[in-house]
Parts: C-alpha cells; structure tokens; sequence
C-alpha cells in the first residue's frame, strides 16, 4: 500500500496556476524526488502535502487516510526545512526532544525515544551541545532526526542541500544517502540539482511548469528521456539536442541539420512513417560522442575544438562540427586544446530522436 | 606578460588574519580562478586588487604599476559582485549604460557601445526591459554587461554563478570563458566549486584559510597536489584518503591502514628515499579504485557496498572497509547493491602519500 497518494493536486494563486495537474504515490521505504527549475511547482506540490498550502482541487493520501482536512500538524508528516531551523539555544537533545514534549509524552518515554533516534542519526554523542555550536552535516542529522522521532509516516525534505557550498553538498549527499537507507521512511524530496535526484532518489519526478513530465528511476529518465525537456534537464552536461530533418537518398535514412548529416538507416523499422522533411530534433549524450586524434573509425567525423573543460576524471570537449556546436565528454588528453582538429564519432546505439512540434520522443 | 601581481598581501579583520602574506602572478588574458571554501578570503582578495579594501602589508601591480595608492575608479578594474547591484527603475540600457554616461561619452557612441556587448551577452532582447522582470541569471548578464562596457583591463567575478540554478551555471560559466577569450581580457573569477574552477580557469589558485596552497592549470592540480587540502578540494568525488605508515615486509614495500594494505614495490625507490617519517596518509582517486567481484592475486582487500550513487553515465559505490570509507568511480554497465561484498583494488602507479603532520605531498 502507498505511502502517499497524490491525486491530480492543482493549486492556483491568483492569476497564476503554479500546480496545474500532479498525481503520483510514494510507497513504503521509496524516496521520490520532485525534480525542475525554479518556478516548476515542485516546492507548492510540497507545501500541500505538509498542508501548509491548500490545493484548489485534488486529494492527498497519507497511509490512506485522505488528509485535505487535517491540519499539518496531525498528519505524521516530519518536515525538514532548507535551513535545517535547529534551535540555536537548546541541546542536541533538547532539540530531538521537542516535538516529544509538545506532545506531552511521558518523560521516561521520551528520553528513550531521543536516545534511540540519537543512534540512529549518529548524535549520541553530542546530545549535550548546543544548537549554534553544531556544523551543519551535524545540524542536518539533528534536523532529520527531530522530525522523524515522532515516527513520522512521511518525510518531506525542501532542498536541504541548497544552501551549502560544493564540496561540503558532495559530503552531506553521501551522508545523507546512507542515513535513508538506515531510516527506511517514505520520503518526497524536492529539488532543483539534477545530481541530487540522481544519486539520491529511487525515483524521480521531473517537474515543469506545474505538471510532470516524465516519473522514474534515474536509468529510465536519464536513458529514456520521454520528452525534450528531460532530455535536456537530466544529465550534467546537457545532452546534445540537433534541430535537423529526415532525408532519404538511395534508400538509406539521413538525418540532416545544414552540411552535417548522419546516416540512421538502422533505425529505419523504428522512423517508419514519419515522412521526409519532418521536423525533427536529435539527442546524444556527450559520453556518447568520443573523440581521438587519429582517423581511427570509418564514420569519425572532423572536428575541431572550442573550448576543454576539465572536469577530472573526465573533460568536456566543445566540438565545431561542420557548422554545428556538439559536446563531447572524453578521457583528459594532453595534446588536445583549444583549435585542435580531432576526430569525433557518435555511439549511434544511444540515439535519442524527438519530434520538434510536440517534443515528445521517437525512441 | 604579467597582468596582475599581488606582493606578500596581508591583511586582519579586528584579531582574523584573514589574508596571510599572499603572493599571486596573474598572466596577461588569463582567466584566473580563485577557488576555496566559504571563508577562505576570496572576496577579501578580490576586493584589494579593485581598490575596494586596502591591504594592511603588501604591493599590489597591474601590469608594471604598483596601484596602492591608485582610487578604484581609476584602476581600469571591473568588478561584478555576486549580488549585483543593478538600478531597479532604469531600463537594462541605462542601466548598462551607466557608466559611460557618467564619464560623458558621446550618446552615439554609447549607444553603440551598449548594443555591440548587449549582442556578445545575448541580452538585446533585455535593453528595454527593467530589472524586476529579469530572471537571476539575466540580472548576472546585465551586470557583467555594465562592467564589460568599460572595456577594463581586468575583469573581477566575486561568485558570480553562485545564485543561479544548476543548470545555467553549467551554461554560464561556458559563456564567461567565451567572452573572456573575445573581449581578450584578464580575467580573475572566485568560487567555492572546484568543478567550476577546473572547468574555465588557465590557471587557479586554491586558498585556504587565507593562504594560497597551490596555484597552477588545472590539470597540474588534479594529477599532482601539493597538499592534503589541494587533494581533497580539487576532484569530485573526493579523493580517498587512509592513514598508514611505511612497512617492509619482506621483500616488499606496503602503504600498512591497519584495515588494508597497499603494495607500493614499484615506487619503492621513490616513496623510500622521499619519506622521511612513516607516519603518512595515502590518497587514491574514486576512478583509480577499482571494484572486482572476485579476489585477485591478493592485491585487493575485501569491502560492503554502502551506498550507490547514479550519476547516469557513472557511478559512484561507496565502500566501507573496516573503519573507513571509500569512493569508486564505475561505469553504469555494472549493478552494485547494498550489502554486497566486493573486493577493491587500487591502481598504485596513480597512489598518492602525503606527510601526516605537515599534509605535504611526499613525491
């Protein structure tokens, strides 16, 4: 059974129609993240479900109890704010202990219960510290660990990676990471960094425009873009996206954008009926362009390099190819900079086409 | 051609040194970054070149002149701060106009001026508009277009993609090297995010608590960092790092963690005639751990899959052995899972020993 069923939730201020139609369940132990840009709705599709906004139309579930009408403070729903909203002047323990003793829990009780979420969120040793003196992958675990002593049947997480700097974010993703996974509570996380998504949900649910355009695990929507945002959206950096048209010529399929062309007669099963000079986008993956700099493979085409970007392990080259811009994300070279004529070639088996009129995927 | 040149600059915030007798040399046309965490004393650095802050002990030259006693206005230094300051009431053209204006240049030739670095931003469209309709990373745009209309010798960029969402930060900081290379200026850029850094600058310089703890191109500082700091700040996912002291066991030379072994006999020339303590900290980038399903000539040691992180193209796994920690870096063909038992091989050749007392790189 679902821990949360959202039910075609729309909410309008004003003029403005911020959630225009959201369904989606949660079940148990799932952690599903509502991902997109600034403005997309995702954080007003939270507030709902907190009950901290209430939807124009729609209903929300929690453990099946339809919960429109209870205020948010008797849902079971633990919320963690963006800045964590630890009280600077109590204790560790004090601030597990809160909501424990708003609800007036027998005392006996309620050290046990703060003991016990102590050691689960790893703070038993800093119970007697003060709020203003805790670091903040501390002062995440406190956050965390306050909401769900109240066994919470729902967690929801409002950016809680926002407002830290890179490096740090990459440590607390990680923590954050593990501490689902010994947790195990349903959780709706709302975020705008694709990388947090990826790495942190079961499933993820791209947002625009107050609809959702694609739900699934990172593998479906970062393979399987159904639409063009997606395709754009997920994955760092951006997939290549090719304004181009369908040609044919001697029986053989070509996809064509200015003096570029690339043969897809492969995939002819797949594009059949769509008639030639159709509008067409196509996709691919910088790790799906490599690059070398020797004509090693028949269908490498000539290009020549922008701009490399080191990224590590990795680097992304900027490729001109006849006429075109396309990424390229390849093993660091030495020898290749700025100016430098390489040799591209496209992985054609990760092919993504859309069609440009309703961006919407071929295959 | 050296462009900028700082001179043993110090300088206190009441008892906080928060620049301590840094020295830097930034070419002609480089983009310069300035990468540390939040603290470390970027702005406070940027701030003395443009004029903004005096330095309490140091010189600061641009280009031959020594420019201490040189006003901001008159420094040929433009600075484009993280929060932009930009008039709300006047249009984007007066606004990027402004400072010609202020200099009385001629209406013609401003006019000019503004629309030849309006088209470079690809803000034209934003000319007539005023800034309350602006998105932040149109903001971002029109300030650095009111600074670029100066033409200054040296660009400053305090942060300057820090508000801005994921995605157009990847954007952002692709256009900024553009501009950077067209307009042919020197151009010195602070972040907190290494990936950015190692994405655009020339060269960069990591800070840290007001010390600089290594300046070079980006790939210097990832293959061969000079310190602990450098190692961990440069490269995501962060590089692993144990504890270990220097043992001969037999014939052999090994890196010893107490919970694993590394046989550095290859390097044993090297690592034995530069150690000289064995008191050391041995580093190895997650792509230079590997992850085997079954042991190896016992050259692997056994570790649990503790978390794994999908970035799409990659994984990150992360394993636990004994009391610590490591990161691996895999591709997205293998299926790791929670629990699961893997054996780790590291790839000695890529190893990196630092001392543990100084954090110094050993070799």
């Amino acid at each position: 059974m679902p821990k949360l069923v959202v039910k075609n939730i729309r909410k309008v201020f004003g003029t403005f129609e911020a959630v225009k139609n959201v369904s989606f369940q949660v079940e148990e132990k799932e952690t599903l993240c509502l991902l997109g840009p600034s403005g997309c709705g995702k954080t007003t599709t939270l507030r709902i479900i907190a009950g901290l906004e209430v939807p124009t139309s729609g209903e929300v579930f929690v453990d099946a109890v339809f919960v429109n009408d209870v205020p948010p403070q008797k849902r079971q729903i633990g919320l963690v704010f963006q800045d964590y909203a630890i009280f600077p002047h109590l204790s560790v323990f004090e601030n597990i202990a809160y909501g424990l003793r708003v609800r007036k829990m027998p005392v006996a009780q309620m050290e046990r219960k703060v003991h016990e979420t102590a050691a689960l969120v790893d703070v038993e040793s800093i119970l007697d510290v003060p709020g203003k003196k805790l670091g903040l992958s501390e002062m995440q675990r406190v956050a965390i660990g306050r909401s769900i002593a109240l066994d919470p049947k729902l967690l929801l997480l409002d950016e809680p990676l926002s407002n830290i700097d890179a490096k740090a974010r990459e440590r607390m993703r990680v923590e954050l990471g593990k501490l689902q996974k010994e947790i195990g509570i349903a959780t709706v996380y709302v975020t705008h960094d694709q990388l947090e998504a990826m790495t942190l949900a079961d499933r993820i649910a791209v947002m625009r425009n107050g609809l959702i355009d694609q739900i699934g695990t990172t593998g479906e929507i970062y393979d399987n873009a159904r639409t063009l945002f997606v395709a754009d959206f997920i994955g760092s950096p951006s997939m290549n996206l090719i304004d181009c048209e369908l040609v044919y010529s001697e029986q053989r399929a070509i996809l064509k954008s200015g003096d570029f062309t690339l043969d897809i007669t492969e995939f002819a099963e797949t594009i059949k009926g769509k008639p030639k000079g159709e509008e067409l986008v196509f996709g691919i993956r910088p790790e799906d362009v490599s690059i070398d700099i020797k004509k090693t493979d028949p269908t490498a085409i000539e290009a020549e390099v922008r701009l490399v970007e080191l990224l590590g392990a990795k680097s992304i080259y900027h490729l001109k190819i006849r006429g075109l811009t396309v990424l390229a994300k390849d093993y660091p070279m030495a020898e290749v900079n700025f100016g430098s004529k390489v040799w591209a070639t496209f992985n054609k088996d990760k092919l993504h086409l859309f069609d440009k009129k309703t961006e919407e995927a071929i295959f | 051609m050296v462009g900028l040149r700082l001179v043993n600059i110090s300088k206190k915030a009441g008892k906080r040194k928060i620049l301590k007798n840094t020295s830097l040399e930034i070419l002609d046309k480089e983009l310069f970054v300035i990468a540390g965490p939040p603290g470390a004393g970027k702005t406070t650095l940027l701030k003395i070149v443009s004029g903004l802050i005096a330095p309490d002990e140091g010189e600061v030259y641009i280009g031959d002149q020594m420019v201490n006693a040189v006003p901001p206005a008159e420094r040929d230094v433009g600075m484009v701060f993280e929060v932009p300051p930009i008039y709300p009431n006047r249009t984007g053209f007066e606004n990027i106009a402004f400072p010609l204006e202020i200099k009385n240049v001629n209406p013609d030739r401003i006019k000019e001026r503004v629309e030849e670095v309006a088209g470079l931003l690809q803000i034209t469209n934003l000319l007539e508009r005023k800034p309350t309709t602006y998105s932040g990373g149109e903001l971002q745009r029109v300030a650095l277009a009111r600074v670029l209309v100066r033409k200054p010798r040296v660009l400053l960029l305090d942060e300057p993609l820090k508000n801005l969402d994921a995605k157009i930060r990847e954007r952002t900081r692709v256009e900024l090297k553009r501009l950077q290379r067209e307009f042919g200026i020197t151009m010195v850029f602070s972040t907190h995010d290494q990936l950015e850094a190692t994405a655009v600058g020339d060269r960069i310089a990591v800070i840290n608590e007001g010390v600089i703890e290594q300046t070079g191109a980006p790939e210097e500082l990832y293959n061969s960092p000079k310190t602990v700091f450098t190692a961990r700040f440069i490269g995501s996912p962060t590089m692993n790092l144990a504890e270990c002291v220097l043992k001969q066991v037999g014939e052999r030379l090994v890196l010893d963690t107490s919970d694993f072994n590394v046989d550095v006999t290859t390097r044993a020339h090297a690592v034995e005639r530069e150690a000289t303590t064995s008191e050391l900290l041995l580093g190895v980038r997650p792509e230079d751990t590997t992850l085997l399903n079954s042991p190896e000539n016992g050259k692997c040691f056994e570790g649990k899959v503790e978390l794994v992180q999908n970035f799409g193209d990659e994984r990150v796994v992360t394993i636990r052995v004994g009391n610590i920690s490591l990161n691996s870096l895999t591709g997205k063909e293998r299926i790791f899972t929670y629990g699961q038992k893997v054996y780790v091989k590291f790839n000695e050749e890529k190893a990196h020993v630092f001392y543990r007392k100084t954090s110094i790189a050993v070799m």
